[in-house]
C-alpha cells in the first residue's frame, strides 16, 4: 500500500446536508415573494432586491478580507441577509438606501459580533431598524399595487387601521391581503408566494413548526382577544395575520438559525415572546408595525432561553 | 408495533452490496493474533509460552477476575511468540501469535453434542464463561456477567438484539437467516439462566427475509420451559436503533435511568450473534473461537459475509477472498458510524469484531469544518437527549466541569450528531475528549 490510510474518528458518514446548501435552499424558497412583491410594485423593487444583495455581499468580502478570514460569500449567507433586507424595504426607496442597509447588516449587525454564526441579533432587521431611525420618512412611503391610480403615498393596511381611516380599508378584502394586492414592504405582500417558498423548506426539514405556529397564532390569539373595536374577542384575528410583515417575519426571519434558541422548546418560547411583543408594539406603540423590533427584541434573550431548555437527558430523574 | 425513541438519523443503508450472500464457512487461517483483551474487563493472562503446539479451541489464556474472560486458540499450531500487536482499538496490544504447519489438523472438531435441559443455571453460567463468551455487538462485555445480575435485580425480559442498524452491515441478518433455530435455543438457555418469561426478537424492518426466518422458525419451536413468551418484533430502520438504551425503550417503552443499566428496568440485551455463540458452546462444547463478520465497501473485488477466526489477520483474508478492485482509502473495524479508522492492514478480528469496511475516497469525502450556524440538528438527532455544540464549546474551552454538568458522560459516541451537522463539525471528537476529561 503506496497510500497511507485516512486514520479518523468516526462516524465514517455524513449527511449529505451543509451550511452552503441550507442557505442557498433558503435563498431559493425566498424568491417566489421576492417575484411577486416586483410583479406588484414594478420593476423598481428588483433594484431595490439587486443593490441589496450586492451590497451584502461587498461588504462581506471587503470585511473578511480586512480580517483576512476566509473568503466565504459563496455560501450563501450574506445574500441571504441582503434578500431579507430588501424584502423589508418600502417598494419606492433610492437605491442608496438598500445599500446603505445591507453595508450596516453585514458591518455591524454580524461581522462585529465575529461572523456567521456568532452574531447575536438577525442582520437583516439590525439593518432595518438603522434605516427605521435613520430615514423614517424614506421608510414610511409606501406604495400601491402598479395596476392601482393613485399610486404613491398610501399607507399600509395597519397604518390606515391604527389612524382610524376605516373608509380607506374598506376595500381591502382578506384576497387582497393574501395575495398581496395592498400597499407594504417589497417582500412581505405576498403571503401566497411566502408559504409557497416556507413549504419547501418544512419540505426539506430545514425549518420546524415550532417558531412560526407559535409566533402567529400567539398574535392572532391576543389580535382576537384584545385588538377588537368592541371590547374582548371581538378583534379580526385573520387581518392582523395577514397584514404588515408577520408572515414574512414568522417563515423566515424569526426561524434564522443562528438568532434563535437551539431546542425545540427553547423554539416555541421564542415563538410565543415574538408573539406577544409583536402585538403589544402593534396596539400600544405609536408605530403600526412590531414584527422586526419584536424579533430583535427576543434575538436578545436568545442566551437565556438557550440556557434554560436544553432537553432533560434520557433517563433523567429529579432526584 | 413499536415504541419512538428520541432523536435519531437515517443514513443510508448500503446494505445491498452484502445482504443476499450467504455466510461462506471455509476459511481457516494459516496465523492467528490473539490479543489477550478483547473485552470489557481486565486482561486475559496466558496460560501457554512461547515454542508450545496448541490445539484449537483449547484455552490459552485465562480469566483473571469476575469480569474478564479466557481467550481459547482458533486454530492448532505452534505459539510462535507472545508479543505486543496492533489491535482494533490500540496499537501496541500483548497478543499471542499462532501458526499452523499442518494443513489438515487446523479445524475444530465437535468435542460432543450435549443436551443441556437437564442443567442447573450456575452450570450454564459457568460453560458461558469458560467459552469465552463476550458481547458481539461491539461492546464485548463479557456475557456471563451480564447474565449473573445482583439479587435485588429481577430480570423479566430478554431481548435479543438484531436491529444491526450500522450501515453495511449485514452478518447478524444473515445469521438470523441462516441459523434462527440455534438462534432460539440460545435464547432458551438465557431465558432459562435468568429465569425471565418473556423474550423480544428485535430486527430493524429493513431485514424482511431475517424477520420472516425467525417467525417461520419460532412457528414450529417447541420450547422445553413452560409458559415463556417469544416474540419478534418490527422496528423502525433508524440509527441508532441497536443501542441497548434504545432498543428498550423501543420494545417495552421503558427508560433506563440516566447512568444506569439495563437490568434497573428489568432487561437484559443480547445481541444475536452472542445467543448464536452461546448456542455453541453450551450445545456443543465449542468455545468462541470464530464469528460471522460482513467484509464490505466498495474497494473489494468481492463483499461477503464470512465466518471468520478470531485472530485472523484482515490482509489474510482480504487475500483470501480475492483482494481489491481499487486501493482503499479508510479501513473500518465495526460500521461506518462507531467503526474505528485503522492505519495498518495487520490487525487481527477480535472478538468485537462485526465487520470491516474498506472505503474509497469517495465514499469517504473529505468535509471541511465551518462554523456552528446553530440550526439545534445536533440536539434533534442526539438520542441521550444531550446539546452536543452547547457541550462542544464547553470542551473546546475547557470547561469540563460544566461539560459534566450538562451530561456529557451519558454520551455512547454513536456519532447522529457528528453525521447530521450541516458545518460538519467533528462532533464526536469533541464528545470523546471532553468524556475523557472528565
Amino acid at each position: 500500500m503506496n497510500n497511507p490510510l485516512i486514520v479518523s474518528v468516526g462516524p465514517h458518514m455524513r449527511a449529505k446536508i451543509s451550511t452552503r446548501s441550507i442557505m442557498w435552499t433558503v435563498n431559493l424558497a425566498l424568491l417566489p415573494a421576492g417575484a411577486a412583491g416586483v410583479f406588484i410594485f414594478g420593476i423598481h423593487s428588483l433594484y431595490v432586491i439587486a443593490v441589496s444583495v450586492l451590497s451584502a455581499v461587498v461588504t462581506e468580502w471587503a470585511i473578511l478580507s480586512f480580517r483576512k478570514k476566509e473568503i466565504v460569500i459563496f455560501d450563501g449567507s450574506a445574500v441571504l441577509t441582503g434578500l431579507l433586507l430588501a424584502y423589508n424595504l418600502p417598494p419606492g426607496v433610492p437605491l442608496w438606501l438598500p445599500a446603505a442597509g445591507s453595508f450596516f447588516a453585514i458591518a455591524i449587525g454580524k461581522q462585529v459580533f465575529g461572523g456567521l454564526g456568532h452574531n447575536i441579533f438577525n442582520p437583516a432587521l439590525a439593518g432595518r431598524a438603522f434605516l427605521m431611525v435613520s430615514w423614517p420618512v424614506y421608510m414610511t412611503t409606501w406604495q400601491n399595487p402598479r395596476w392601482q391610480v393613485d399610486a404613491i403615498t398610501t399607507a399600509t393596511p395597519l397604518a390606515l387601521l391604527k389612524h382610524s381611516q376605516f373608509d380607506l380599508l374598506k376595500g381591502t378584502t382578506y384576497m387582497d391581503l393574501f395575495l398581496g394586492n395592498r400597499g407594504g414592504c417589497i417582500g412581505e405582500v405576498c403571503i401566497a408566494a411566502l408559504l409557497i417558498g416556507a413549504a419547501y423548506l418544512f419540505l426539506k426539514k430545514y425549518i420546524t413548526w415550532h417558531i412560526p405556529l407559535t409566533y402567529i397564532s400567539s398574535v392572532a390569539f391576543l389580535s382576537l382577544a384584545f385588538n377588537g373595536p368592541g371590547g374582548l374577542f371581538t378583534g379580526d384575528a385573520l387581518f392582523f395575520v395577514l397584514s404588515g410583515g408577520l408572515v414574512l417575519g414568522a417563515l423566515f426571519m424569526a426561524t434564522d438559525y443562528v438568532t434563535s434558541p437551539l431546542s425545540n422548546k427553547g423554539k416555541i418560547i421564542f415563538g410565543i415572546g415574538c408573539g406577544v411583543l409583536t402585538f403589544v408594539i402593534r396596539k400600544f406603540s405609536g408605530y403600526p408595525e412590531g414584527t422586526s423590533y419584536a424579533i430583535l427584541i427576543m434575538n436578545a434573550f436568545v442566551p437565556v432561553i438557550d440556557r434554560f431548555t436544553y432537553p432533560k437527558w434520557f433517563g433523567w430523574r429529579k432526584k | 408495533m413499536s415504541y419512538k425513541f428520541y432523536g435519531g438519523v437515517h443514513p443510508s443503508q448500503l446494505k445491498n452490496l452484502t445482504s443476499d450472500g450467504a455466510i461462506k464457512r471455509i476459511f481457516v487461517p494459516k496465523r492467528v493474533v490473539l490479543p489477550l483483551s478483547q473485552h470489557t474487563g481486565s486482561p486475559a493472562e496466558p496460560v501457554v509460552k512461547a515454542g508450545e503446539q496448541v490445539k484449537a479451541y483449547i484455552e490459552i489464556a485465562k480469566a483473571t477476575g469476575f469480569v474478564s474472560s479466557p481467550v481459547h486458540a482458533s486454530i492448532s499450531g505452534k505459539v510462535t511468540k507472545i508479543s505486543y500487536s496492533p489491535t482494533p482499538v490500540s496499537n501496541r496490544a500483548l497478543s499471542v501469535f499462532i501458526e499452523s504447519q499442518d494443513d489438515e489438523d487446523r479445524d475444530f472438531k465437535i468435542k460432543e453434542h450435549r443436551d443441556p435441559n437437564g442443567l442447573p443455571a450456575e452450570e450454564l453460567i459457568s460453560i458461558i464463561r469458560d467459552a469465552g463468551i463476550v458481547g458481539l455487538g461491539g461492546a464485548a462485555f463479557p456475557t456471563h456477567v451480564k447474565l449473573s445480575p445482583p439479587k435485588n435485580k429481577s430480570i423479566d425480559t430478554v431481548i435479543l438484539n438484531g436491529a444491526e442498524c450500522e450501515p453495511y452491515l449485514t452478518c447478524d441478518q444473515r445469521i438470523m437467516m441462516e441459523n434462527p433455530k440455534e438462534i432460539l435455543s440460545g435464547l432458551e438457555v438465557i431465558l432459562k439462566i435468568l429465569n425471565a418469561k418473556n423474550a423480544y426478537i428485535a430486527i430493524e424492518d429493513n431485514k424482511q427475509p431475517a424477520i420472516y426466518a425467525m417467525e417461520k422458525a419460532l412457528k414450529s419451536f417447541s420450547f422445553h420451559l413452560p409458559d415463556i413468551s417469544v416474540k419478534i418484533v418490527n422496528l423502525r430502520t433508524k440509527y441508532p436503533q441497536g443501542a441497548e438504551k434504545q432498543i428498550i425503550k423501543s420494545i417495552l417503552n421503558r427508560t433506563v435511568p440516566f447512568g444506569g443499566l439495563p437490568m434497573d428496568v428489568g432487561c437484559v440485551v443480547q445481541n444475536v450473534q452472542t445467543v448464536y455463540a452461546i448456542y455453541e458452546a453450551v450445545y456443543s462444547g465449542k468455545p468462541l473461537i470464530e464469528r460471522s463478520i460482513t467484509l464490505t465497501g466498495s474497494c473489494l473485488k468481492e463483499p461477503v459475509n464470512i465466518r471468520v477466526r478470531i485472530g485472523t489477520v484482515i490482509k489474510d483474508l482480504v487475500d483470501f477472498i480475492g483482494g481489491f478492485k481499487k486501493e482503499p482509502k479508510k479501513i473500518i473495524m465495526g460500521g461506518p458510524m462507531m467503526g474505528l479508522a485503522q492505519y495498518t492492514m495487520d490487525v487481527p478480528i477480535v472478538k468485537g469484531t462485526g465487520g470491516v469496511l474498506f472505503l474509497s475516497e469517495e465514499e469517504n469525502p473529505r468535509t471541511e469544518e465551518s462554523v456552528c450556524i446553530r440550526c439545534g440538528k445536533c440536539i434533534e438527532v442526539c438520542p441521550m437527549q444531550l446539546a452536543p455544540t452547547a457541550l462542544m464549546y464547553r470542551v473546546k474551552r475547557e470547561f469540563f466541569d460544566e461539560a459534566k454538568d450538562m451530561g456529557i458522560a451519558g454520551c455512547f459516541e454513536c456519532g447522529a450528531c457528528a453525521y447530521e451537522c450541516p458545518a460538519k463539525i467533528p462532533l464526536l471528537d469533541y464528545m470523546k475528549y471532553g468524556k475523557a476529561r472528565i
